[in-house]
């Protein structure tokens, strides 16, 4: 177990920057999931750490040591591949002993590990397979093996679980998370979709563009999200936005085609005057006899449990859940109120939260 | 697309017969020949059946040919050929492939030129650096006067020699040196998903274990292809030994070369009846070497040519 701190850590590629100057403190044994869209430089991120890529500037430590030029093996850290990354050419055994044998154990005690961790993963069947005649699942659990067998300082975790189909993704996920209960092993866990952080993480890091947007549990991150890039990725659907005015004299906020909708407490009270972006999110929006926000339906989407009512506020696009699965008549505009204390403000030009 | 009509399969089993006959028949007639006295081979008709002289005819061949130091010769020059090869290609694409240095890509282009020169273009200067190996450094000391300035101030005149003629070294090293092996490689190489790479850094594996124990194992396939490909090519090779083997009384010669003085001329059996028969029977004598080893390689190349492995 090591804390790991980047700091003011840069990555150019040429002249392209991927990375912009991120500081981040990563406590031991904590499981922090990176979170950011396809080439928002999550991975490269992970990649720096683990000693794949060169870090252009600032400084990464794990432990007490800076790390900066050492050898990846000289790191302690392990990595699980978005593909895994078998070796071919190896059994199973071989593979997850293979990092052993680098370093030189006898065969006695590399058999023993092997099989304490093939034990801990369900493998020991599998031990004398070539990773071609497993499927996608056992091949994520000998990746696995391979970075446990090592008892490494820190888990680095490339998307590991992109290549799953959704059931055993979400047993994997669970599967991980248990692993790290176990272990306690600081992880650093990259990932592009947002439920594995929201399951996964002791804290998220939200990346955008090279930079960090947010850094929080899952809990703030949804409920405080720092900006409307964070707001609209995080959550499924993401937070509604819509392009409103302050007009704190009046205790309200005005939207483009006019309607009013009043507060007297919660966030808003705190948002300077003029315009602004205000969020809400789709479940926390109730229909309602009173009169609140007028929202013109569209179409609806039947997830089970709840369903999504698509429709236009303003004519901004807006969704809002609707518990139960009866069906919905929505022909006509309806009242929808959201509480106080659900209203999100964003600053209209910059993103950020405001209040 | 698979079809199978009645016509076209006529028509492909007409080209597969008629490709086996024209490959097949000389054999057979090689075959023949080795098996027939001097005085049948020598009368006017073709011969399709064998005679019964086969074994007179392959023993006269051996001691008339010296066949079992030439096949010796052969062999050892074939294999350090397929060898040294297979090492050289491996090494030298594993550099321009896996690291990035300053020159490298002069280095590919060098490399890559040495394919338009195989060895009968460059065969003459090929020679005098077989001759004298340190010829190229003699005459880089001569022209830049440095020979002249040694001798001037300590009277001593340099004479580098270095003489690879009659040797394995000599019929050895000029057929290793060209450039189609380190293709392979570097076309196989480019294949290694760079996670493979990563993975084995990760686990603390540095380039040589990287070399010995990822790709070696994984191109097991290309170095059976390659290594049979060039046995072949070494075998069957018979300017270049001819050139570099011209003390036939003590080091002697390859097994090929020795097959044309076996082939009756005026100067080999003095205006005798040409003894055609002996000349086949070396010929079969020559030929089993490669085709035993195609045969017990060939599953292991196959395998490497028809199936990627995932």
């Amino acid at each position: 177990m090591a804390a790991v701190t980047l700091k003011r850590v840069k990555k150019n590629y040429g002249t392209t920057t991927v990375v912009h100057g991120v500081d981040l403190e990563i406590k031991a044994g904590e499981f922090v999931v990176i979170l950011g869209p396809s080439g928002c430089g999550k991975s490269t991120l992970l990649r720096m750490i683990a000693g794949l890529e060169a870090i252009t500037e600032g400084e990464i430590s794990i432990g007490s040591k800076i790390v900066n030029t050492l050898e990846p093996r000289e790191r302690g850290c392990a990595m699980v591949f978005q593909n895994y990354a078998l070796y071919p050419h190896m059994t199973v055994a071989e593979n997850i002993g293979y990092a052993l044998k680098v370093a030189g154990l006898g065969k006695a005690e590399r058999m023993a590990r092997i099989n304490a961790v093939a034990e801990i993963l369900g493998l020991e069947e599998f031990l004398d397979r070539k990773p071609i005649q497993l499927s996608g699942g056992q091949r994520q659990r000998v990746a696995m093996g391979r970075a446990m067998i090592r008892e490494p300082d820190v888990f680095l975790y490339d998307e590991p679980l992109s290549n799953l189909d959704a059931r055993l993704r979400v047993a994997m996920r669970a599967e991980i998370r248990k692993l790290h209960q176990r272990l306690g092993t600081t992880s650093l866990f990259v990932t592009h979709d947002q439920i594995e952080a929201m399951t996964l993480a002791d804290r998220i890091v939200v990346m955008n563009k090279g930079v960090i947007e947010q850094v929080g549990t899952p809990d703030e991150v949804y409920h405080r999200p720092a900006s409307t890039y964070v707001a609209s990725f995080v959550g499924s659907p993401g937070l509604n936005l819509l392009h409103v005015m302050v007009d704190r004299s009046a205790s309200c906020i005005r939207f483009k085609d006019g309607q009013t909708l009043p507060f007297e407490h919660g966030q808003a009270v705190l948002v300077p005057d003029g315009p602004a972006i205000f969020g809400f999110r789709a479940e926390q929006a109730q229909l309602s006899e009173q009169i609140g926000l007028t929202l013109t339906p569209g179409f609806q989407e039947a997830l089970g449990s709840t369903r999504l009512l698509h429709g236009t506020v303003a004519n901004e696009e807006a969704v809002i859940a609707i518990p139960g699965n009866g069906p919905l008549d929505a022909t006509t505009s309806m009242s929808v109120t959201i509480p106080a204390s659900a209203m999100h403000f964003f600053d209209s030009t910059t993103g950020r939260r405001l209040g | 697309m698979i079809e199978r009509t009645p016509l076209l399969n006529l028509a492909t089993y007409t080209v597969m017969v008629l490709g086996a006959l024209m490959v097949f028949v000389p054999l057979w007639l090689v075959y023949v020949g080795a098996t027939l006295t001097v005085r049948e081979i020598n009368t006017p008709e073709l011969h399709f059946l064998t005679g019964s002289h086969l074994i007179e005819n392959l023993q006269a061949a051996w001691a008339r040919g010296h066949l079992g130091g030439r096949l010796f010769n052969s062999l050892i020059m074939s294999l350090g050929v397929a060898f040294g090869k297979v090492a050289m290609s491996a090494i030298t694409a594993f550099g321009l492939v896996y690291f990035r240095f300053p020159g490298r890509t002069l280095a590919f282009w060098l490399i890559f030129i040495t394919l338009m020169l195989p060895l009968e273009v460059r065969i003459v200067p090929t020679y005098a650096v077989a001759a004298n190996a340190l010829w190229p450094f003699q005459s880089i000391l001569d022209a830049t006067g440095l020979s002249d300035l040694i001798k001037a101030a300590s009277g001593l005149q340099i004479a580098l020699e270095w003489n690879l003629l009659n040797s394995y070294t000599g019929l050895i090293l000029p057929l290793i040196a060209t450039a189609t092996g380190t293709f392979l490689y570097r076309q196989f190489f480019l294949t290694v998903p760079d996670e493979l790479l990563e993975a084995a850094r990760m686990d603390g594996a540095g380039p040589f274990r990287f070399l010995v124990e990822f790709l070696m194992p994984l191109s097991r396939a290309n170095m059976a292809a390659l290594f049979t490909i060039m046995f072949l090519y070494a075998w069957n090779q018979y300017l270049w030994p001819l050139l570099a083997t011209p003390d036939r009384a003590g080091f002697g010669t390859t097994a090929v070369v020795e097959l044309k003085l076996l082939a009756p001329t005026v100067s080999t059996n003095g205006g005798g009846t040409p003894d055609w028969n002996v000349a086949m029977a070396g010929c079969l004598i020559v030929m089993l070497p490669p085709l035993l080893l195609v045969a017990f390689m060939q599953r292991y190349f196959v395998r490497g040519l028809i199936a990627t492995e995932k």
